[in-house]
């Protein structure tokens, strides 16, 4: 069914996903770009929040002379280094502010809720994915033992590990195969106005052998560049289709494919109902 | 040849469409709106019930949309509103404070005790590397210093005399108490947590983890037994120890259950395996977490205050008491174990 050309670049990360209900959803998975600015943004709030506590602590620390700040820093950095991801994911959004600001969810792969289970699950793999490459470094920088052979191995770990993502067609880290999860990117659009909006005009009629020409990925390609509303790009394709179809410029080039757009549509459309699908102009027909 | 001008009004299926299904449309997205800025609980009672008939109502507009009308706008509007109702209806998790609940009755004892193979085998290696640690220092004290990092010793090595040691069973520390505990704990959970993620590695670090952790053990039992404190040191550790030992292995059987389901998936696709094993695991962990911070108060200001033998050896064993009948006696009904 989704064989057209327009969506075979986006297609390699739209994957379906069955409800309950039996209909495909067709989910679009979040790309290793938007995850990685996702997380970064995770980690520079983190970050943030850490320097913000540590000088609230040390002022408390400061004024109280007891070890109640040193009690709160130590179980605060334990509860924000693990928590921050468990606590935002377990909630119902399924995302970090990071994720949420990219645009990103936290989904079960088998659709079902998810789980307190596999949100730990995959947080906590990060601690070989992100954190164990992260103090090798810092302790090689910090002994300055610079041991080739050592060093060689962290880069091999943190390459497998934090790169993961990029080896498998789901973009899937660790965590999310240990915890059985993908990241899906949600969409967020309005409805976008109907294509037969302006219905009170009259309407040119083409002759039968102009709305043979396309199929419905021309038909689509047209829809875009109608809603675009470029009027250059608007000038060229209804020279084009009045070239093909041997019709006469009018002058008025919107209308033009306005008009073309919905006569075509409607005939595509009863192709529809007795089963005849025309994919593209070269009349492929599906099965 | 010109356009032909005529006054019919074409009419394709999104129009019609959207003419008889918009209204529920709106309502939904509108729904989906307010609880995706704060939460379910804004909603009516009226809107509530609604939520789920609209949600299918618009499920079967997608379904309908997608073989009658070419209008690819429409069908993407409605791809994201019902991923949208879908997410709200069927991936948010119940209330909170009831699956926290659930947690402690049922999930944390029920994981631990699903483990117990593992754990056992766990136990096992720390026995087996505490022994083995035990013999090598007593017959020759200068594998102690192989195997304990200088650090980690503050001069509880085979040199030390019989009274430094004992000072250090039993000296008491007044202060920094409390950043003491958390501490520990801190640095325990994380190794914890550590131990479950490294097994991932078939198991194999996570193994040598637990083994080495019980050759520490056996090397430190060993220098205090060489001078006659060894049960004195067994008190000492027994107090936390049975508990933050405990935690460890449970840590460590975590981790092996992972490792070996990507092993052995055994009659499961090895995806499905890691997932059926990861996500008790990930339970088992959390508790774990829960575990190493009573052992953590446990150590740090508990074996601090009581200082004789019999209280902190009968505390240690009431806590493990306490914990294998409530991971075995209350847990083994809720662990699930895939028969494989």
């Amino acid at each position: 069914m989704r064989t057209d050309r327009a969506t075979r670049a986006a297609a390699t990360l739209r994957r379906g996903f069955v409800t309950p209900e039996g209909v495909d959803l067709q989910l679009e998975l979040g790309g290793a770009g938007t995850r990685a600015a996702a997380f970064l943004i995770d980690v520079i709030l983190m970050l943030l929040l850490l320097v913000a506590a540590t000088i609230a602590l040390f002022a408390i620390d400061q004024a109280l002379r007891a070890e109640i700040a040193g009690i709160l820093w130590l179980i605060g950095a334990f509860i924000l280094r693990n928590g921050w991801f468990v606590l935002f994911e377990i909630g119902g959004r399924g995302a970090t502010p990071g994720k949420r600001l990219m645009g990103l969810r936290v989904v079960a792969r088998d659709g079902v809720r998810l789980t307190a289970g596999a949100v730990l699950a995959r947080n906590a793999m990060r601690e070989i994915e992100v954190f164990l490459p992260l103090s090798f470094l810092g302790a090689q920088t910090a002994t300055g033992t610079a041991d080739a052979f050592l060093t060689i191995f962290a880069l091999l770990w943190s390459g497998i590990f934090l790169l993961f993502p990029l080896f498998n067609r789901d973009r899937l880290r660790i965590g999310d195969i240990v915890a059985g999860t993908w990241v899906v990117q949600t969409a967020n659009r309005t409805l976008s106005a109907d294509m037969a909006s302006d219905a009170e005009r009259v309407r040119r009629v083409f002759p039968e052998a102009a709305l043979t020409l396309y199929g419905i990925y021309e038909l689509q390609t047209l829809e875009d560049v109608i809603r675009g509303g470029d009027p250059a790009a608007q000038s060229a394709v209804a020279t084009m289709i009045r070239r093909k179809t041997g019709l006469a410029d009018d002058a008025d080039d919107a209308a033009f494919l306005s008009d073309y757009y919905l006569a075509l549509c409607v005939r595509l459309e009863s192709g529809l109902l007795v089963g005849r699908r025309r994919l593209d102009k070269f009349g492929t027909v599906e099965q | 040849m010109s356009a032909i001008v005529d006054a019919a009004r074409p009419l394709i299926n999104a129009s019609r469409f959207r003419a008889a299904h918009e209204a529920e449309w709106m309502r939904l997205e509108a729904l989906l709106k307010q609880i995706e800025k704060r939460s379910v609980r804004v909603l009516s009672d009226d809107d509530l019930l609604a939520l789920p008939l609209l949600y299918r109502a618009t499920l079967s507009s997608l379904s309908v949309a997608r073989e009658t009308s070419l209008d690819r706008a429409l069908t993407a509007y409605l791809e994201q509103l019902c991923a949208r109702a879908y997410f709200q209806l069927y991936g948010v998790s119940d209330l909170a404070w009831r699956d926290l609940g659930r947690f402690f009755t049922q999930g944390w004892p029920g994981a631990v005790a699903s483990l117990w193979r593992e754990t056992l085998a766990m136990a096992f290696l720390t026995l087996a590397g505490a022994l083995a640690a035990y013999f090598l220092v007593r017959s020759d004290p200068t594998w102690f210093f192989g195997i304990i990092p200088e650090g980690l010793a503050g001069g509880r090595d085979p040199s030390a005399s019989a009274e430094v040691l004992r000072a250090t069973l039993y000296g008491k520390q007044e202060d920094g108490l409390g950043i003491f505990a958390s501490f520990l704990f801190n640095h325990n959970a994380q190794i914890a947590i550590f131990a479950f993620a490294l097994g991932f590695a078939f198991v194999v670090p996570t193994a040598l983890l637990i083994l080495y952790n019980g050759l520490m053990l056996g090397a430190m039992v060993a220098v205090f037994a060489d001078k006659g404190l060894g049960l004195n040191f067994g008190a000492w550790l027994a107090i936390h120890g049975t508990t933050e030992l405990f935690a460890i292995m449970i840590a460590g059987a975590a981790g092996t259950r992972i490792g070996t389901a990507i092993a052995f998936p055994g009659r499961q696709e090895r995806m499905a395996a890691v997932v059926a094993a990861g996500r008790p695991a990930a339970i088992a962990i959390a508790g774990v977490v829960l575990m190493l911070a009573v052992a953590a108060v446990l150590e740090g200001i508990g074996r601090q205050v009581v200082t004789s033998d019999a209280a902190r050896g009968t505390i240690g064993m009431a806590m493990l008491v306490a914990w294998l009948l409530y991971y075995y006696g209350i847990g083994r009904r809720h662990a699930n174990r895939s028969r494989d």
